[in-house]
């Protein structure tokens, strides 16, 4: 798999979210991405980058462009040394959230992409990274 | 096996190209089963010439055992194009694929009089040699399938615009009438398309008729639920009518809950639901006297 | 920082949401629609995204606690405009929009509106009316 293109952006403040929706949209369209899977991957990345803003208390995120002879994609990496996620099982779920709203967080994130890997230490940090293939 | 920082292969190839070249063109124009209708000397002389000039260079500068670096792009794009050059002009893709191998008997032989009295370097070279041509060939028929793919899919496209028209039955109501087998693919472009009329037209109430449809498993009642769902946030109401006594069956055996869903039996009484929605009726005309 | 601005129409807040809203833009938003509402009295608020080509788990929150707060307030509330890739990805996500009705374009809204909270003195739109409503 080649990537064509990589970059990493800080996630600390709420403008650098719109950022990252600007940049992913931008990254989806070159993509050549339909027009509902552009939005799902926006959304997605305005899920984790808030997630990680949040929860995280501010990270990083790294986006690379994937495209070999077979396939092209969109790749995000969400990283940050915040506390972690003690049950991730339990993050998962449906309807779970640690803050007032509606509860959809990671579960309704993963259904948006077409790969989702997690990895979380309490204590030492949560690495979220996702993809989607055209 | 030899390390690949002592290979000879790309010097060689290099230093004989020429002598290759006229080798290779006559193992190919020799072997019975070449398409000298569809492809001429002069041609296969040009594309032969380009393919082992830009190994050539290739091979100079990154080693015949990385072939997806770089610095064999030009070699692979190269390919491509003359994959999906001769697929377009009928040649199968083993066909294609036997213009690669076809250099591995000519290059064999240049080896083995380079390599004379050397046993070992020779087979470790012939190895290597063989194992990259291998390659390249693989590669000429993944492009070919892709190509075939690419037409499938476009093929498949023109198909679906046309079994699935969505029909303006009056203002502010569409229908979409579904025949045959859905697949989850062909579902989810469907109700897409669906949604995006519901807002080009401004119609309220879009009528999903399942009539022509056999059978339906859970990936499809699920896209219908969330094509229904989707609508409703755009403000617009769907009704399923049309569902087959069968149909019935299996989407209550999935578990599938439709309670929130408006269904009726006929194309007919959803139409009717759809005006009465709209606040509108259907007067017989005064009799002409 | 700049604010979204708030149309009145007669007993309508009329909001069109044309920018990629930052959080404290969309917080600021929720606070000042249910400062206008209670001030002015309105009956009905009609928030316009035929614009907004993303819609997150934070926005949907925002137009929920928005519905929520002018119901307390005696007013009804309608979105309408959504695009088909964001209702299809808002579908996906699992996000739902408890207590707010939609609708396809601004007229339809007011339409809605209108039979919904037309009151028997005077129509939703402050002109004069001889005819009993609702």
């Amino acid at each position: 798999m080649a990537t064509v293109r990589d970059e990493t952006l800080e996630v600390r403040a709420s403008a650098d979210v719109v950022r990252l929706r600007q940049v992913v949209r931008s990254w989806a369209a070159e993509l050549g991405f339909s027009l509902v899977d552009q939005t799902k991957l926006v959304t997605g990345a305005s899920e984790l980058g808030r997630n990680t803003l949040e929860h995280g208390h501010g990270g990083q995120v790294r986006l690379e462009m994937l495209n070999d002879d077979n396939r092209r994609g969109l790749r995000m990496t969400f990283e940050d040394q915040g506390p972690g996620i003690p049950d991730i099982h339990l993050a998962l779920t449906d309807g779970y959230s640690t803050g007032a709203g509606l509860g959809l967080g990671l579960s309704g994130t993963r259904r948006l992409m077409s790969e989702f890997r997690i990895h979380s230490e309490v204590g030492k940090g949560t690495q979220v990274q996702v993809a989607r293939w055209r | 096996m030899s390390p690949a920082a002592t290979t000879r292969l790309p010097e060689i190839i290099k230093r004989r190209e020429q002598d290759l070249l006229e080798r290779w063109v006559k193992e190919q124009l020799s072997d019975v089963a070449m398409r000298r209708d569809v492809v001429s000397e002069s041609q296969l002389r040009e594309e032969s010439r380009e393919f082992l000039g830009l190994v050539a260079q290739a091979a100079g500068k990154s080693s015949l055992t990385s072939l997806d670096s770089a610095a064999w792009q030009p070699v692979r794009d190269m390919l491509s194009d003359l994959s999906r050059a001769r697929a377009a002009r009928g040649f199968s893709s083993s066909e294609t694929a036997t213009f690669v191998f076809s250099l591995k008997q000519p290059l064999f032989d240049v080896l083995r009089q380079e390599h004379d009295g050397q046993a070992a370097t020779l087979t470790d070279e012939l190895w290597t040699a063989s194992s990259a041509l291998d390659r390249l060939a693989l590669y000429t028929t993944e492009v070919y399938q892709k190509g075939r793919e690419e037409v499938i899919l476009r093929q498949q496209e023109e198909m679906l615009e046309l079994s699935t028209p969505v029909v303006k039955l009056w203002e502010g109501v569409l229908a979409l009438p579904m025949i045959g087998t859905l697949d989850s693919a062909r579902t989810q472009v469907v109700m897409e398309s669906l949604l995006q009329r519901i807002v080009e037209t401004g119609a309220e109430v879009a009528i999903i008729d399942i009539t022509g449809v056999p059978t339906v498993d859970t990936l499809v009642a699920q896209h219908l639920l969330k094509t229904i769902t989707a609508a409703r946030l755009m403000g617009a109401e769907c009704i399923i009518s049309g569902i087959r006594p069968q149909i019935a069956a299996t989407i209550v055996h999935l578990g599938v809950d439709l309670s929130a869903v408006i269904t009726k039996a006929t194309l007919a009484d959803a139409f009717q639901v759809a005006l009465s929605r709209l606040g509108l009726t259907v007067q017989r005309a005064p009799a002409r006297p | 920082m700049e604010r979204i601005p708030i149309l009145k129409m007669g007993d309508v807040l009329l909001v069109t949401i044309q920018v990629d809203m930052h959080d404290q833009l969309a917080l600021a938003l929720q606070d000042d629609l249910t400062e206008k509402i209670s001030h002015t009295g309105a009956r009905g608020v009609l928030i316009d995204i035929s614009a907004v080509e993303v819609v997150d788990s934070f926005m949907g929150r925002m137009i929920a606690n928005i519905a929520a707060m002018a119901r307390i307030l005696d007013a009804q509330t309608v979105l309408v405009g959504m695009q088909p890739a964001v209702a299809i990805t808002l579908v996906e996500l699992g996000l739902t929009l408890p207590g707010v009705r939609t609708a396809l374009n601004v007229e339809r809204g007011m339409a809605l509106l209108l039979a919904e909270v037309g009151s028997p003195s005077r129509s939703l739109l402050g002109e004069a009316d001889g005819d009993g409503q609702g």
